[in-house]
């Protein structure tokens, strides 16, 4: 098998929860709205988008496992559910895949260390573990069999694809969610501001569910590209190797949002590009390990939507890879 | 540095199976820096937990872990995590011989990354909000891709960093994943390992369960009362025999299987039966294609802890079947505590240990054995021959993994 097909997609986002949300907001062309976000100790506060409240309280918001979780774990399990859909699968694997992940509980759990370590919650310090949205999204799916917690920059993502995709054309599983999850908190703010001013931190997550083909017209993963790495090399050469393995194609779904000096690397190495493109993170703001699947979702919904044949994503991640794929519609 | 070779992650090219070699190791705890150190601690047990130094333990109730004495001449003005990992690699990647090159793949298991950096940007940034001095180094040097990278430019290689961070799991999936690159012919090489280095979140987190030991970690003993912390780092070499026999390198052992599963029964609970340690050590057998009854020595997750010995006692129980193959179990735990996102590399380097130098290392702080162990524990320096060992490691959030390790021949 030389290409996994697309089962299903989810997503949440400061658009809202769904892909409907998603969808509307990146046909609007208009960016959501922005939140401050209070910074202890400074009068300041900080600027992020964030996903809205839902309408309507998720119905797996109630099981046992979700209770006390964070932000970041009910975006995972959200948006993997959606992705999931009708599927049923007796093997599946799953791959979540952060950058900062569970933050919240840590700073809160590290807060009351400083306080009074003798008083420290037990209940918050297992949801600060970088595998606790992948743990609780696996006992909610029951599942029982792959589940790797991958840390990285945003291009980590497109790696969790290979590898999901690499177990389903192996053979090893029948199918595998392989998700994107992030939350904001005032000290991720603080920290990416400190390297660009301008940096709107986002939140959310996306889930792709990849699985074999079943029939001429799926969307399929057709490739993604090597990890182009920034050891010994610049953003810049990182972005034009990705882009040199890609090939041609009809949309080109980019990470670029609107920061001059950080979109840099990116803009120059797609500068000839001629065909359709989308921004979503122009849209959506930077949702780090969240943001890359919203560009995957974004362009798996254009070939859904008949709107092109086949896409690419680039992702030229922070301070790690820069990486690219390849979808197609048959 | 050269760059990268173009190939792609996925599609992935199927190739014919390789058998996967280790052609270095290193290691660092607090029994030592290096394979001698560590390996004459492990042979008799030696318990290396001190009082701990690193911060400031007299509010909590446990008071004691197993510190890394780090050489001053180690710092480089690195993280403490950093160091434990490149101490680790140095010595792995001196063994193998290994040249730089430019399609080697990294592939390592944390738990933790730089936390330290981020204890320490969070202190200054609630003590003195908008002083900036010092916090983006901490930022940037805080995240394992950073560190990752890191040890990539020190020893001059580039490839696909993958970075799993499955809990306590973590060190052995890491290592069971670059087993499957390369046996998979994906790559010829790949350097993998585990690292975390003791902080205070962890410390106080684990202690906050009332999951650290009070007394002595003691694994398997009925009256076993918690697991205590260490800290560390391990790193192997693993290339194909061929690539291997190409070079003409010595070849320390084998690793022939891998086997993971998850466990959805509670985030920081086993499921009581052991079903998911069970399906990681059978799936591991099974693709090592041995019989249970053909390992010579299993090297327990043993953290000390109630729930999980338990579990992990019954879950050994029904692998090795009925009446029970009489194979010796014991858990390195007591001698250099619980790494966490290192354990499963470092127990990996120990069974190769096992292996190569012919002895199993003891539980020596083990007394009065847990009556569910229904197999042999090793509390003692023994003297063995095993051709064949499990390694197992399990962690929060339902993440368990096994490793099959192979004397060569």
């Amino acid at each position: 098998m030389s290409a996994v097909a697309v089962g299903g997609i989810g997503v949440v986002s400061p658009a809202g929860w769904g892909l409907k949300a998603l969808r509307e907001t990146l046909a609007s062309g208009a960016p959501g709205a922005v939140q401050k976000l209070a910074r202890p100790g400074l009068e300041k506060p900080l600027d992020v988008r964030q996903v809205p409240a839902p309408a309507q309280r998720p119905a797996c918001f109630q099981h046992p496992r979700l209770r006390r979780s964070s932000a970041i774990t009910r975006f995972a399990v959200s948006a993997g559910l959606e992705a999931l859909g009708k599927n049923e699968v007796a093997r599946f694997g799953i791959v979540t895949c952060v950058m900062s992940g569970c933050v919240q509980y840590s700073r809160r759990f590290y807060h009351e260390v400083l306080d009074n370590p003798a008083a420290a919650s037990p209940l918050l310090f297992p949801e600060t573990v970088f595998n606790a949205p992948g743990s609780h999204l696996g006992s909610v799916l029951g599942n029982v069999s792959m589940n790797y917690t991958l840390v990285g920059d945003p291009g980590t993502f497109l790696q969790g694809l290979a590898l999901g995709a690499t177990w389903v054309a192996e053979g090893r599983i029948d199918g595998c969610l392989v998700v994107g999850a992030e939350e904001v908190d005032w000290v991720t703010s603080e920290s990416f501001r400190m390297f660009d001013k301008d940096f709107l931190l986002a939140e959310g997550a996306g889930a792709i569910y990849l699985r074999e083909p079943r029939q001429q017209s799926e969307v399929t993963l057709e490739c993604v590209t090597d990890s182009h790495l920034y050891s010994g090399r610049s953003r810049l050469e990182g972005a034009k190797a990705m882009r040199a393995q890609l090939p041609a194609a009809d949309l080109l779904v980019d990470g670029i949002q609107g920061m001059r000096r950080y979109d840099r690397a990116e803009i120059e190495a797609w500068r000839d590009w001629t065909g359709q493109r989308l921004s979503p993170k122009r849209l959506l703001g930077e949702g780090l390990m969240a943001a890359s699947p919203w560009q995957c979702i974004a362009a798996i919904d254009a070939l859904q939507q008949g709107r092109c044949s086949s896409a690419l994503v680039s992702v030229v991640g922070c301070n790690q890879q820069a990486i690219g794929a390849q979808f197609v519609r048959a | 540095m050269a760059q990268n070779k173009a190939f792609v992650l996925f599609p992935v090219k199927k190739q014919s199976e390789a058998r996967v070699v280790i052609t270095g190791a290193g290691v660092v705890s607090a029994l030592g820096i290096g394979w001698r150190a560590n390996a004459e601690g492990f042979r008799t047990g030696r318990v290396a937990f001190g009082p701990v130094t690193l911060f400031d333990v007299s509010r909590q109730r446990a008071k004691t872990a197993a510190e890394v004495r780090l050489p001053e001449s180690s710092s480089n003005g690195e993280d403490r995590a950093s160091q434990l990992l490149m101490l680790a690699t140095k010595e792995a990647w001196t063994q193998a011989n290994w040249e730089p090159g430019n399609d080697l793949p990294l592939v390592l298991g944390t738990t933790s990354g730089g936390m330290s950096l981020g204890e320490a940007f969070y202190r200054q940034a609630i003590t003195t909000p908008g002083k900036r001095r010092g916090q983006p180094t901490r930022v940037l040097h805080y995240q394992p891709q950073r560190q990752a990278l890191e040890l990539a430019n020190a020893f001059g290689f580039s490839g696909p960093i993958t970075i799993i961070a499955n809990a306590c799991a973590s060190g052995a999936n890491a290592v069971g994943h670059a087993f499957e690159l390369v046996r998979s012919g994906q790559a010829q090489r790949v350097l993998t390992g585990g690292y975390d280095a003791l902080s205070h979140l962890v410390f106080a987190g684990f202690d906050s369960l009332q999951a650290l030991s009070t007394t002595q970690c003691r694994p398997f003993d009925a009256a076993r009362d918690g697991l205590g912390l260490g800290e560390g780092a391990a790193m192997l070499c693993l290339e194909s025999l061929a690539h291997a026999q190409q070079r003409g390198t010595t070849i320390l052992g084998e690793i022939v299987g891998y086997g993971a599963a998850s466990d959805p029964h509670h985030l920081t609970q086993p499921d009581p039966e052991g079903n998911a340690a069970y399906q990681a050590m059978s799936a591991a057998c099974e693709n090592a294609r041995i019989r249970p009854e053909q390992i010579d020595y299993i090297n327990a997750h043993g953290t000390g802890t109630s729930l999980n010995d338990s579990a992990e006692a019954l879950a050994i129980t029904r692998l090795l079947g009925n009446p029970p193959a009489r194979v010796p179990v014991s858990s390195t735990k007591p001698s250099v505590g619980h790494l966490l996102g290192a354990a499963g590399a470092i127990e990996a380097v120990v069974s190769l240990m096992a292996l190569r130098e012919g002895w199993l290392p003891p539980t020596g702080t083990t007394r009065e054995l847990d009556a569910l162990c229904n197999f042999p524990v090793v509390r003692e320096t023994t003297r063995a021959e095993p051709q064949c060992v499990l390694s197992n490691s399990f962690g929060f959030g339902g993440a368990n993994a096994a490793l099959v390790l192979r004397r060569y021949s």
